[in-house]
């Protein structure tokens, strides 16, 4: 990883979200729901991102707004992996109706659609917090990479080394976790990665259409403020920005990690550091220029 | 003296840029004549088929041509440099007049086209004009040179066997008559019958057509038997050129002499399987001297501090060694 710039860059910006995740609510300069007598302040010194109509700080509300997204993100992306891993590398390895059952209900729950169903659960619930957020999204999000898993696991149980094991008598749980799932490594991390950007986008989706965590504050709340406040027409950019910007920053950190684990899988995809103007072309090989004729 | 069709002059092939590059091919002069079989023979690793792609300038990414020249030399007697033509010459002089069998049928042809669509694609893209009809019947006719009956053109690469891929991909490169074919391995895959017959076939071919083969295997007991001249390369240079009689019976270089003892004659006198201690240099870091001197056991003094150049010896030979200096003049 040392040597790729994408995975690195994405590394640490990733690093510096979670770090404000963790210490964002006490580097937060005031309470995000106090409200003072500066309204709709633009940035300044006192209010770095500005004031709401209210007089609240943006600034400390992005802040520990980071907490919720995190969380969410990362809680819903371990469920959905961990099923993910189970639904899809059980139905590629069983044959017959196990295997089939398992690949229906993945089919089945690959076809709902997410959000709205997220929408339903989660106004049906008795009451909506960060942790119910997080097992809804993640409980709905598992069935592509399960299907991925699936195909990746059907290619591989018929490989020779794998036959070799059965043919020793390993357990059949002692060659998935051993002979067939270290092959999925990388599309298994590649899925976490992919589903924790799905689940901090529903996130702020739901927040932003007003289902969110009862007094908690995400950037999607900032911006379902802005938007019922018209922070546009009132030219309140501030508002909204810095929330947005920082989705946008975070899924962009993620992504490049993604762009780091498929190249760290497959090397074609890495970019030479130094060809020193010479192009390299298939099928044309470069001659390099003659010092002396 | 034969005419000469192709031409190499102090290449150097060189893997990656800068100072982390690894020269694989080193200062190789080669020619090859028309209408003759040239071996190219060494370990893996000794630089043959990056010779054979560096000259025609195939070498994937790293590889690089670092100097040198190829010179082919046309139907009408005028000369090119492959190393500095236009990419479009170039990729009008490949197929219609230098062929490549690759290493590997297996990968070679396309699994979901049917091998007469493959033949005909080639035909398509160097004769425009042809007829869809002449461009099958030459395709049936193309099998039919490398043995192969003609109600398998029709056929998928997974319903043939290997030695008939191979000979697929032989009638392939030989589809546009080309003047020179390089054939990198074509029958390591191969059990020693079916490389018999396609050896056979080629030899044939060869007669009828009249092209010339750059022949390149680690098989140095296929290439005594039907190469005209064969060239023994180690660590990126050839150390030894010679005709394949010449070659056989009093091999000049150490290393040319332990290759032809590592495998036991048929007929003759029962001798001693030597072989050659030790494994190849690492190019990164070559040992000073004669690339083979670690390995030699007829190392002296001067082989370590001094490299030998291939030139013709006091033997009338083309060897790099100190045991045969060149003689001057």
């Amino acid at each position: 990883m040392r040597n790729n710039p994408k995975a690195l860059t994405g590394l640490v910006a990733l690093g510096v979200f979670v770090l404000f995740a963790v210490v964002g609510p006490w580097l937060a300069p005031f309470d995000p729901s106090t409200r003072s007598n500066d309204l709709l302040q633009p940035p300044s010194s006192a209010h770095w991102f500005g004031t709401t109509h209210l007089g609240q700080d943006i600034f400390s509300q992005v802040l520990v707004g980071t907490r919720s997204v995190i969380f969410v993100g990362a809680v819903a992306g371990v469920v959905a992996t961990v099923l993910s891993v189970l639904v899809g590398v059980t139905a590629g390895y069983l044959s017959g109706s196990a295997g089939e059952g398992l690949s229906a209900l993945s089919n089945v729950f690959l076809v709902i659609p997410a959000l709205p169903l997220i929408v339903i659960i989660t106004s049906s619930l008795p009451e909506t917090s960060n942790l119910t957020i997080a097992l809804v999204i993640g409980l709905t999000s598992w069935a592509w990479n399960a299907r991925v898993l699936r195909a990746q696991t059907l290619s591989l149980r018929r490989r020779d080394y794998v036959e070799a094991a059965r043919a020793n008598g390993e357990s059949t749980w002692r060659i998935i976790l051993f002979e067939i799932l270290p092959n999925l490594t990388a599309v298994i991390a590649s899925g976490f990665v992919g589903t924790v950007l799905f689940a901090v986008i529903s996130e702020i989706t739901l927040a932003f259409i007003g289902v969110s965590d009862a007094g908690g504050w995400n950037w999607g709340t900032v911006l379902y403020w802005a938007q019922s406040q018209q922070a546009l027409t009132q030219g309140a950019w501030w508002w909204f920005v810095p929330a947005g910007l920082a989705i946008a920053l975070l899924g962009t950190a993620l992504s490049l990690v993604n762009f780091g684990i498929d190249e760290y899988v497959n090397p074609r995809l890495r970019t030479r550091s130094s060809t020193r103007g010479v192009r390299m072309r298939v099928g044309f090989t470069p001659v390099l220029a003659k010092e002396t004729s | 003296m034969k005419e000469r069709i192709l031409e190499v002059r102090g290449l150097n092939v060189d893997y990656g840029l800068g100072p982390e590059s690894v020269r694989a091919v080193r200062d190789v002069d080669l020619t090859l004549h028309r209408g003759e079989v040239l071996g190219l023979a060494g370990e893996s690793g000794s630089g043959k088929s990056t010779l054979a792609y560096g000259m025609t300038r195939l070498l994937p990414p790293p590889g690089i041509v670092a100097g040198g020249e190829v010179i082919y030399t046309l139907d009408d007697g005028s000369t090119v440099d492959l190393l500095r033509i236009r990419d479009a010459d170039l990729r009008r002089l490949r197929w219609s007049e230098i062929a490549i069998v690759f290493q590997g049928a297996i990968n070679s042809l396309n699994p979901v086209q049917r091998i007469s669509t493959q033949l005909v694609d080639v035909l398509k893209a160097h004769s425009a004009r042809s007829t869809p009809k002449a461009r099958q019947d030459r395709a049936r006719e193309l099998l039919g040179l490398v043995g192969i009956a003609s109600d398998r053109l029709h056929s998928y690469p997974h319903q043939l066997s290997g030695g008939m891929r191979q000979r697929v991909m032989i009638a392939m490169a030989l589809a546009l008559e080309p003047r020179v074919v390089i054939m990198d391995e074509p029958t390591t895959a191969l059990d020693v019958v079916v490389q018999r017959q396609i050896l056979r076939t080629l030899v044939e071919l060869r007669e009828r057509l009249g092209f010339s083969v750059v022949f390149i295997t680690h098989d140095l007991s296929l290439l005594v038997e039907f190469s005209d001249r064969i060239a023994i390369m180690y660590a990126g240079q050839v150390v030894e050129e010679a005709t394949s009689a010449d070659l056989y019976r009093t091999p000049l270089h150490p290393y040319s002499d332990g290759l032809l003892h590592s495998f036991p004659a048929l007929k003759g006198p029962r001798r001693e399987l030597s072989g050659i201690a030790g494994s190849p240099p690492d190019l990164r870091s070559m040992p000073g001297g004669c690339p083979f001197h670690p390995r030699c056991g007829r190392a002296m003094d001067v082989c370590a501090t001094r490299t030998p150049v291939l030139g013709q010896s006091t033997a009338g030979r083309s060897v790099a060694c100190w045991l045969h200096p060149v003689s001057v003049g």
